[in-house]
This record gives structure tokens, sequence and C-alpha cells, in this order.
């Protein structure tokens, strides 16, 4: 942010009053202690003075007394937000329309892209590989099976790793495209990191472009998760297509692979 | 006293007529074949349990539970359904060989048979005549024994329903738990109970339904749901049963009779006094991509299971509107509720065990969707008067707003109110964005309460009048399905090509595609089934 404010915090009703509301629950059993408690913990959370304005045991009723508080609390929060310091994930590449999208893989590629969609380990949530690969797509843009110049194939829910490298082996596939939705115990991580395993060890720096996706992925997370790119909640086709473009056309690869890091 | 619409009488019945017909193919298949799960659920009867030690990876494994016994070792039931198919084929039912061998003397008793297996010494032949009559007879006698805890099960249920007090109102107030560890599930459903649930399930790890056997014992290690063993269903009941005499109501229990071990589950489940399951005729097929062979056979065996162990089912048409829009498709969801009962009672369930499935899942920026929502509803609640209905909150447009959510879910819950429904269950405002916390439970809790304490009794009121919008729209919705219904009939595979044909959720499965069809095997004329024969038997 060039000109303007940069410095600023919440708004309640008024500017800089710094007001939040947030709630949460507290192994304490209701009564002033466990109001206290409430209160030392918005403390330490920077809100000060901070206000329990509603509170109730969980677990109570019939035998024994609740065990648990839930609060609802608001307060001014002391802390500034720096916005010259935010930092967001920037796309690096343009959105191409889908027009644009056949034109440059016709242009660059003089073939139909190659690409493979599934749900791996046990994760049945597919509704949102549907939305990104078919034709009737999400939030009014079209899915990949509409462009002209792919080739898509989705093979749907609990896909396990080594079926998929193998499909993407046969097909010679330019682009794998992975959701993950069950993140209970990290499963998404975990699977992730599996399936980018397998393909390294199956094809080395021949492999496809390893796209993942699901609500809760971190987009930041690509490098750690060693694939190359994963998109978030709300994605849309046409942001998918544009970055396969950017990837597998823009830079070249996989044709000429980028030198090794030192 | 509930709210009705006036249906049509003439269509009606022709819907029904035409549901049957479209069934039938279904009940034809699963007749004329078996399954390896079913032969194994005529054991699991005859008392067979316990896991084949050598087998599994033990605790190097996840799914591990902390007391050393593997979630992935095989069961003993297994491992003879195995030994005999690869012996003499299963085309004739396990029974017959099995308990040839016993009666031939090769071994003394069931658990022997299995540990001959496990040696390698067991030798299975199919005997015929005198032999294959005393088998029969030994065979019916020890299966009787299991459907004989089942009948003690359900005498036992409806006791303690008589003695402590049933739920206090319908709906019934329906909870989930899914922490993936039992012993962690418990304390939660106590707190669920205390709080005001009169149903609790124990929803299961992911991959469980394809699972082609039932993991053994106490387990910690579930994903986003808990296994479904047998011990785990006896320390949940057992511990609902302390808080159903602490409270003064029975607590009801469910569970899921899905996936390929379908009959296993439904046996174990009558043997545990579990009082409902979700039993689908389709989701396997359509959200697992089980093979539709499979399931139809595996489905109409754990269906008499259940007719005969006192249990509810509910039914999951809820689902196809998170695939497919609630509008748009709001009549496959008639379709499928008509197909499952009809399903249901030529499987021997009654009314009253019916909770066909239904949920709120229109999108809430649809105008009058509250209204369409009533009119679905209530067109449930006027084709199946005596069944319980099973009232899904909203999935599929909850958001990170948990806030609207908060909003959605306390209309879903006067939809429920006002059309009279029989099971509700409780939606979660954090659904879109984590598995329930402590906290998201109680409040859901607080907004049921709020609103069947303040418009509980305006399903007396409630009388959309003739000709109105909530009228015309429920008799359009059946017309349409009514419609579907002929399309499918017409079609000499009925049911198995409407699912091929993408019917349902737009998914399509066709009949030779899934998962588990090797494990279906054409029946001989001589084949026997102990299991059926009884439950066939009290029907007659
Ligand atoms: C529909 C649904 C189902 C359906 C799925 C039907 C189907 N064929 O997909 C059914 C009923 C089968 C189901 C079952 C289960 N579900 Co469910 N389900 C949902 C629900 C209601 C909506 C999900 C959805 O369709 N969203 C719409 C799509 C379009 O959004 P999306 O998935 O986020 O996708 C977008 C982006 O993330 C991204 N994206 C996603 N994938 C990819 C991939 C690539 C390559 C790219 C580029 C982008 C991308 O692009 C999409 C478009 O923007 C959510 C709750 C909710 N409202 O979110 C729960 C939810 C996801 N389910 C959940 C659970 C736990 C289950 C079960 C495991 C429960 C159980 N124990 O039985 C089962 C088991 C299923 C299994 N084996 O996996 C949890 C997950 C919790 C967690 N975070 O771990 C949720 C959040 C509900 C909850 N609060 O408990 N479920």
């Amino acid at each position: 942010m060039p000109d303007g404010i940069d410095v600023v915090r919440p708004y309640g009703d008024t500017t800089g009053d710094g007001m939040v509301q947030l709630s949460f629950t507290l192994p304490v059993p209701p009564g002033p202690r466990a109001e206290g408690a409430a209160l030392q913990l918005a403390g330490k959370m920077g809100i000060a003075p901070a206000m329990v304005v509603h509170s109730h045991g969980i677990g109570g009723g019939g035998g024994g007394g609740a065990a648990f508080t839930f609060f609802v609390v608001y307060g001014p929060v002391r802390h500034l937000v720096d916005l010259a310091a935010v930092q967001v994930e920037e796309r690096a590449y343009p959105l191409l329309s889908p027009g644009e999208v056949d034109g440059a893989i016709r242009a660059g590629l003089h073939r139909q892209l190659v690409v493979l969609g599934a749900c791996i380990g046990t994760d049945a949530h597919t509704v949102g590989i549907d939305a990104i690969l078919n034709i009737k797509g999400f939030a009014g843009e079209k899915g990949l099976e509409y462009h002209r110049e792919m080739r898509v194939a989705n093979l749907g829910a609990q896909v396990t790793v080594p079926e998929l490298v193998a499909r993407a082996r046969a097909e010679r596939a330019d682009a794998v495209l992975v959701s993950q939705v069950v993140t209970q115990r990290d499963a998404h991580l975990r699977n992730t990191r599996e399936l980018a395993a397998a393909f390294r060890e199956a094809m080395g720096e021949a492999r496809p472009l390893l796209v993942v996706g699901g609500p809760r992925f971190d987009p930041a997370m690509a490098a750690e998760l060693g694939v190359d790119r994963v998109f978030g909640r709300g994605t849309t086709p046409g942001e998918v297509a544009s970055y396969l473009v950017h990837a597998l056309i823009g830079s070249r690869r996989p044709d000429t692979p980028a030198p090794e890091d030192p | 006293m509930t709210a009705r619409l006036d249906l049509d009488p003439a269509l009606v019945t022709r819907a029904r007529e035409l549901a049957a017909c479209a069934a039938q193919p279904v009940v034809d298949l699963a007749r004329a074949h078996t399954t390896v799960s079913v032969e194994r659920a005529v054991l699991r009867l005859a008392g067979l349990t316990g896991t084949d030690p050598v087998t599994g990876d033990g605790d190097r494994r996840e799914g591990t539970a902390r007391d050393g016994t593997a979630t992935d070792r095989v069961p003993w039931v297994n491992r003879v359904v195995d030994a005999v198919r690869d012996q003499v084929g299963l085309e004739h039912g396990v029974a017959l060989p099995v308990w040839h061998a016993l009666a031939s003397g090769a071994a003394p008793d069931l658990q022997a048979v299995a540990e001959q297996v496990g040696a390698g010494t067991a030798r299975f032949v199919v005997p015929t005549g005198a032999g294959a009559e005393r088998a029969r007879d030994a065979a019916r006698a020890a299966v009787a024994a299991g459907l004989a805890r089942v009948d003690a099960n359900r005498a036992r249920r409806e006791e303690l329903v008589a003695r402590l007090g049933d739920a206090p109102r319908r709906p019934w107030v329906y909870l989930i738990v899914a922490t993936g560890d039992i012993h962690e599930d418990i304390p939660q459903a106590q707190a669920a109970a205390r709080a005001g649930a009169d149903v609790i399930a124990v929803i299961r790890s992911t991959g469980q339904s394809l699972l082609d056997y039932v993991p053994e014992g106490a387990t910690r290690t579930g994903y986003a749901g808990t296994y479904a063993t047998q011990e785990n269903f006896r320390l949940m009941r057992a511990a609902l049963d302390d808080v159903s005499a602490e409270l003064g109501r029975y607590v009801r229990l469910t569970n899921y009779a899905s996936g390929l071990c379908m009959p296993e589950i439904a046996v174990l489940a009558g043997l545990e006094r579990l009082d409902m399951m979700l039993n689908d005729a389709m989701y396997g097929i359509l959200f697992r991509d089980i093979n539709p062979r499979r399931t139809f056979v595996d489905q109409r065996f754990s269906r008499m299971v259940h007719a005969r162990a006192g249990i509810v089912i509910n039914t999951g048409e809820d689902n196809y509107l998170t695939t497919a829009d609630a509008v748009d498709e709001a009549h496959t969801v008639t379709v499928s509720q008509l197909l499952n009962e009809t399903l249901a009672k030529e499987a021997g369930l009654e009314d009253w065990q019916l909770g066909l499935g239904h949920a709120f899942e229109i999108d809430p920026d649809l105008p009058d969707s509250f209204r369409l929502e009533l009119a679905h509803a209530l067109l449930a609640r006027s084709l199946f008067p005596d069944a319980p209905l099973k009232w899904m909150p909203p999935t599929k447009h909850m958001t990170g707003d948990v806030f609207r959510g908060y909003l959605l879910d306390g209309f879903f819950n006067l939809a429920g109110a006002l059309t009279g429904q029989g099971i509700l269950l409780v939606g979660m405002m954090t659904e879109a964005v984590v598995t329930p916390w402590l906290s998201d439970r109680d409040l859901a809790l607080r907004n049921v309460r709020y609103v069947l304490d303040a418009a509980g009794g305006l399903v007396e009121d409630f009388a959309p009048p003739p000709g109105g919008f909530i009228d015309r729209r429920a008799d359009s919705v059946l017309r349409e399905a009514v419609a579907l219904l002929e399309r499918i009939a017409d079609h000499p595979q009925g049911l198995i090509q409407a699912i091929a044909d993408g019917t349902f959720g737009i998914t399509r499965r066709p009949p030779d595609g899934g998962k588990g069809l090797d494990g279906v095997v054409a029946l001989t004329a001589e084949a026997y089934n102990p299991a059926l024969e009884l439950l066939e038997a009290v029907r007659a």
C-alpha cells in the first residue's frame, strides 16, 4: 500500500477501537475461576481490558456437573496490523481465458495436454476435483474437460498412489491433479507426501507436474510437500488451466528440466 | 398429530407399483447369489469370533489398538470362508461343508475348524444325501443360537425402554461422535446424551467400507471416525446403558451397515443391541464405488437381520443432494425413498423401522428456498406416514461463515418440527470447517432445544392450503418421481440399469464395475444358508 494508512486496528464501531470477539472452551468447570482463566487467556492474546460477555458449562445435565466452560469474549486488542509487512502468495502467472489457454497449448505443445485427476487414499470427496475437471465447472467457469486442447481423465475417488502412477505413465500425463479433503490427523499432508515420493521414485525428473488441492490446504506448502503447486478453498478451473499453461508451456518444463540446485 | 398434504392417491399407488417393479430385478439377483460377507455373517451368527494370530502387521502399522490387537489381523470367519471357497467353492454356501466337517468328527467345534484352517489341515467336502441332512440340522441349530441372542437383545431393548422411558418427544435428536478413538468417543457420547441427544451415532473411519473384513477389538486409531468392531459396539452400548439409567430414558445407538461387510456388521449390531443402523440400498455403490451386485446381495441379507433385531434403518438419500442439486433432483430422493421402502419391506422390515432419509440442502440464496424445503419435507411425510423419516441438516451450502450456518441450522430444525420428522440429525455450524468440537455440539443442541421447545407443537397448526405453493411443489416433485420410476421400471434390468445410467447423485455405476464383485457367487439349487432359512421362516 504505497499511500494511505499502513497501520490499522480491528474496527468495532469506531476507527481504531481495536474491538474483537472470540469464543473458546476451557476444560474448567463454570464459575468465577473459569471466568478468571478466560480473562487471563484473552489478556495473553493481547485483548485488554477483556470482557467475558457470556459463559456456560458444557457436559453437565443429568449426573455430574459440567467439566468444561464455553466463553464469548469481547475486547480491544492491543496489537497493530502493519499492512506494509503483509505477505500474500502472489499469483506469478496471468489469468487466461479458455480461448487463450487452448491457443497457448496449440502453439506451444503441438498436441493435446494430458491431465489426470483423482482423489487418493480413502478420501471419497470428489465434488472438488469434479468442480475443476468436469465440463460443468465451478463459479461460472467451465472445467478443464471443456478445453479442446486438453485430454482429461478423471479417475474418481479412492485411487491408490501406485494405480495413479501407472495410469500417469500409460497415458503420458503432463499433469496429475489430486484432491484431498479429509484432514483429520493430517491425512491430506501424509497422502500428498506419499504421492510426491512415489512419482519421484517411479519417474524421477520425467514425472508429470503434480498439483494438489482441497479446502484445508495452505498454498504456500507446495515445496515442503514435494509437489509443484497447491490450490486451496474456492479455486476456479480458470486459475488451474492458467497455471498449467504457465508451468508446462510458459517455462518449457518438462522437456528441458531446470538445472539442479547446487 | 402430523402435518399432511393430500397427495393424489392414484399417483401414490402408481408410484409404489412402479417402485416394486423397478426393484424386482434386484430382489431376483439377491435371491440367486451369495457373497463372501453373507457367508461370514452365517459363521458369526454361529458364534465364530477372533482373528488368526499369525496374520496382520501387528504394532508396526497404522490402525493398531494400544492394547496390542491389530485392526489388520484377519478374522477367522474370513479364513474359513476363503478356505471353503478355495477347496469346494461357495456356490453351496459355507454351512454344508463346515458343519459336515463338524458332524463327521473332523473337528469338535467351530473354533477348532478355524484353527485347522489356520494350520492348513482343514479338508472340506460338500456332503450329499444323509450327510447333507445332518450338516443342515447342525448348522441350523448353531445359527439359531445366534439368532436367539439377537431376539433376546430385542426383548431387552423393549424392556429397557418400558422401564427407563423413551425419548421424550419426536423428532428424536440424533448426534454423531467421531474421534477415531472409542475411549474418547465414550465420554463424548455420554456428554451428548446428558445434553439431550436421544440417539448417538458413531461414524466410521474413512476407508472401513472398503475393508473386506471387520476389524476386531477396541480401536483407537480411526480417521475421521471410529472403526465398527464388535468390541467397540459392546463398549459403547454398555456406556449408553449406564447413561440411560442415569437419565431415566433409553438412549439409542447407531452405526453403519454399509461397505463390503454390510451383512456381518448387521449381525454384530444384532448381537450387541445396537438400535438403529444406516443401511441404504445404493450409498455404497454411488459414494464408495462398491459393486452394485455385491451391494444388493449383501443388502438383502443385512436388512433381514435388522428386521429380526428390531433395528430401525436409516437410508441415505440426503447424500445425493451433496453431488446433485436439491431442487432439480428432488424427485430422485423420492424415487430412492420408494425403492428403499420396497426393498426393505421385501426383506421383512416394517414401517416403523424405516428411517427414510432426506435433507435440507437447497441453496439458501435461492428465493423461497425455505418454502421449497417445507414442500419436500411434507411430501416425504405424507408419502410415508408411518415411517419415522430421518431429517438431515444442511451440509453442502454450509460455509466458513459459521454465524450464517447457525441460522440455517435453526431453519432446518424449524422445518423438522413443522413437518413432523421422526429423527433429526443435529446440524453443526462448523460443518464446512472441522469435525465438530465439543462446543459446536453443545451450541447445536441448544439450537435444537430452543426450536423444539418454542415451536415443536406447531406441527398441529401447520397445514399448507391445497393448491398453494407448497402443495403444488410437492405434487410436481411426486409427478416427476413417477415419470422417472416409469423409465426405470421400463427397463428389464430396472434399478440396476438406472444406477448405471447415473440417475442418482449424478454418479454412474455399471453392474460389473466397482469393488467387491469377486466376492459374489451364484448359488446352486442345493445351496444352503441356515440364517436365511430361519429368517425367512418367521416371515412365512
Ligand atoms: C459433500 C460432502 C460429503 C459427500 C461427498 C460426496 C462426493 N462424491 O464428493 C459424502 C456424503 C459422501 C461425504 C462423506 C464423508 N465426509 Co464429507 N463432506 C461433504 C461436504 C458437505 C461438502 C464438500 C464439498 O463437496 N464441497 C464443495 C467443493 C466444490 O469444495 P472443495 O472440496 O473445497 O473443492 C474446492 C477447492 O477446495 C478446490 N479443490 C479441491 N480439490 C482440488 C483438487 C485440485 C487438483 C485443485 C486444483 C483444486 C481442488 O477446488 C474446489 C473448487 O473451488 C463437507 C462439508 C462442507 N460444507 O465443506 C463435508 C466434509 C468435507 N466431510 C467430512 C467427513 C469427515 C466425511 C466422512 C469422512 C465422514 C465419515 N467418517 O464417514 C465421510 C467419508 C468420506 C470418505 N471416505 O472420504 C469432513 C472433513 C473434515 C476434515 N477436514 O477432515 C467435512 C468438512 C464435514 C465435517 N465438518 O465434518 N462427505
